[in-house]
């Protein structure tokens, strides 16, 4: 059975010839959560945007493959592309204030998709929608559908998000930092929901994240990521008990303990970044479109 | 929630002033042949410059007054509303679906549909609107459509470079990216995702370009350019006045009243309407 999502060293520039993407190489299998985790800038987004076919345009693919159950994206026209990308993933993103259309109402939203997209009709996708919002935990429902997004609370809306995220039944859920724009007492609820809903469906989540309070709790496999380059890969408890990279480690060390508060905040160690550094740049000398 | 509220209902007597004052002079033009109290080409030198009603020497029937060839004021505004509201309508909204069309893609699409779209703006807006539109008329001939047709050729750029911008800021909004994700076109996106959201702005600046019209139409007459016949307008009755301005003030002062609350009304009625079209400040 070939995997969920397979993404094959896959590099990609800016237009200054900048790497954003180093080689990178990871898979998802199916109903699997994989989480990705790295600071700011390391591309985590990046990758989630290039899964979904939405890079910008300035940043360039310049080698590697991405399969989607076992399908190539490079190899698809632009069309087919975006058919099977709209069929298959869904986006659970990072802002719910941007994320929905601020003059239309949530319903119309929701079913819009499972409507034009999917050929559902009217019926089936309200039916549907209504179905989510009662997995997601919403109780009025009626009130939730009428309204406009300026008209719900943030916590509300991401629900709104993870409803319609899951509600075509796509294969892959790629989930870009879902819990960083709510309140901490509202990203525990939503971070529970999210992993309720993916046992239940048996959907692969793709979860790009910096926390890794968040990544212990939620995901099965971890793909650590600096400047792009994945620097670490295994399985999440493995990772926690055993880091093999200094990276990982410094990572590790400089999460915030809830147990010890008044501990001060520990920095990644510069020597751990500037052998990384040193290392990305040795390989980016002898590194070749084409032939990485 | 309750700031919202406080909003709304601030914009309520801003919208029912002005949009009162815009139905009262819409109504009169549109049924000015059974409101006008006299014929407003109907001269009388007996007559000539009679004062409003409240001034000694006022004959009733006459409430404005007269002009120097003794034609009755309030009829001859009436009558001048119905050009001033054609001409705001028809070249508004020309301009309005031009602009509006084009911003939209510039906005949406960048890139090469941007670049060019914008330079033609700024070629545009180079040149001073009022000679712009002199020139205009004089080259189309004078008349309603010219002058409908030379606002519009002018006026597109104001619709254009608003709408771009307020596209443009929409385009990077992440409810623009998962519609790409969900796999919709372009074009459905723009118009069923980015559309909607730059609506209130296009009605606002929809009705503050009939303002805009209607001032231009005026100024077109005012250096006889217009329409060139002897229907009344307000900028001819204003021009008209100009050269009585010492004996008869009424004949200046009045037309110019009607066209400062017409212009005022329409971009109040349009910030009004935005407030309650735009579902974010509502």
């Amino acid at each position: 059975m070939s995997a969920c999502l397979d993404i094959c060293e896959l590099s990609a520039v800016l237009p200054n010839g900048q790497r954003v993407l180093r080689s990178v190489s990871l898979s998802v299998q199916p109903g699997e959560v994989r989480a990705l985790v790295g600071e700011s800038g390391a591309g985590k987004t990046m990758i989630g945007k290039a899964v979904l076919g939405v890079l910008p345009k300035s940043v360039r693919v310049v080698e590697g493959e991405m399969l989607i159950e076992g399908e190539d994206l490079g190899r698809l026209d632009a069309k087919a592309r975006r058919n099977l990308i709209g069929a298959r993933t869904a986006l659970i993103p990072q802002d719910p204030l941007t994320a929905l259309n601020p003059s239309r109402r949530i319903g119309a939203q929701m079913t819009d998709r499972l409507v034009r997209i999917l050929g559902w009709s009217g019926e089936r996708a309200d039916q549907r929608i209504r179905q989510l919002l009662d997995e997601v935990q919403i109780r009025d429902p009626e009130r939730v559908l009428k309204s406009y997004p300026h008209e719900l609370s943030g916590g509300l809306r991401q629900r709104v998000l993870i409803a319609a995220a899951f509600a075509a039944e796509p294969r892959l859920i790629v989930a870009d930092e879902p819990t960083t724009a709510l309140d901490v007492t509202v990203q525990k609820q939503i971070l529970r929901l999210i992993a309720q809903l993916q046992r239940e469906h048996g959907t692969a989540i793709l979860f790009v994240t910096h926390d890794l309070g968040v990544v212990a709790k939620i995901s099965q496999k971890v793909s650590v990521l600096y400047a792009g380059k994945v620097v670490e890969e295994a399985e999440t408890a493995q990772l926690f008990a055993a880091p093999q990279h200094a990276y990982t480690r410094a990572l590790i060390a400089a999460t915030p303990r809830y147990t010890d508060p008044y501990a001060s905040l520990k920095p990644v160690d510069e020597s751990v970044l500037a052998g990384l550094t040193a290392e990305i740049a040795a390989a980016d000398n002898d590194w070749r479109p084409g032939h990485g | 929630m309750d700031e919202a509220r406080i909003a709304r209902r601030a914009s309520s007597p801003r919208l029912w002033l002005a949009g009162g004052w815009l139905l009262l002079a819409l109504l009169a033009a549109i049924f000015a042949p059974l409101v006008a109290p006299q014929d407003p080409l109907a001269q009388d030198l007996m007559l000539e410059r009679l004062p409003p009603f409240w001034l000694d020497g006022a004959e009733p029937g006459y409430w404005l007054g007269t002009d120097s060839l003794g034609r009755d004021l309030l009829s001859r505004l009436i009558f001048g509303g119905r050009i001033a509201f054609i001409v705001a309508f028809a070249a508004a909204t020309s301009a309005c679906l031009i602009g509006s069309a084009l911003g939209l893609i510039a906005g949406y699409f960048g890139g090469w549909a941007d670049r060019i779209i914008s330079r033609i703006v700024d070629v545009w807006m180079a040149f001073p609107p009022v000679l712009f539109a002199i020139l205009l008329v004089a080259v189309l001939g004078t008349g309603l459509s010219s002058v409908i047709l030379a606002i519009a050729i002018i006026d597109w750029t104001r619709f254009c470079r608003v709408i771009r911008a307020e596209a443009m800021s929409q385009a990077r909004m992440d409810y623009v990216e998962s519609a790409r994700i969900a796999g919709y076109g372009r074009i459905g996106i723009m118009l069923r995702e980015v559309l909607p959201n730059v609506l209130p702005s296009v009605v606002a600046l929809l009705s503050l370009e009939m303002g805009i019209a209607v001032i231009v139409e005026a100024i077109l007459s005012f250096v006889n350019l217009s329409i060139s016949t002897d229907d009344p307008t307000w900028g001819s009755i204003i021009a008209e006045g100009r050269l009585s301005i010492h004996q008869a003030w009424w004949v200046l002062v009045f037309p110019l009243i009607t066209l400062i609350l017409t212009v005022l009304s329409f971009s109040q009625f349009g910030e009004a309407l935005k407030a309650r079209f735009d579902p974010v400040l509502r």
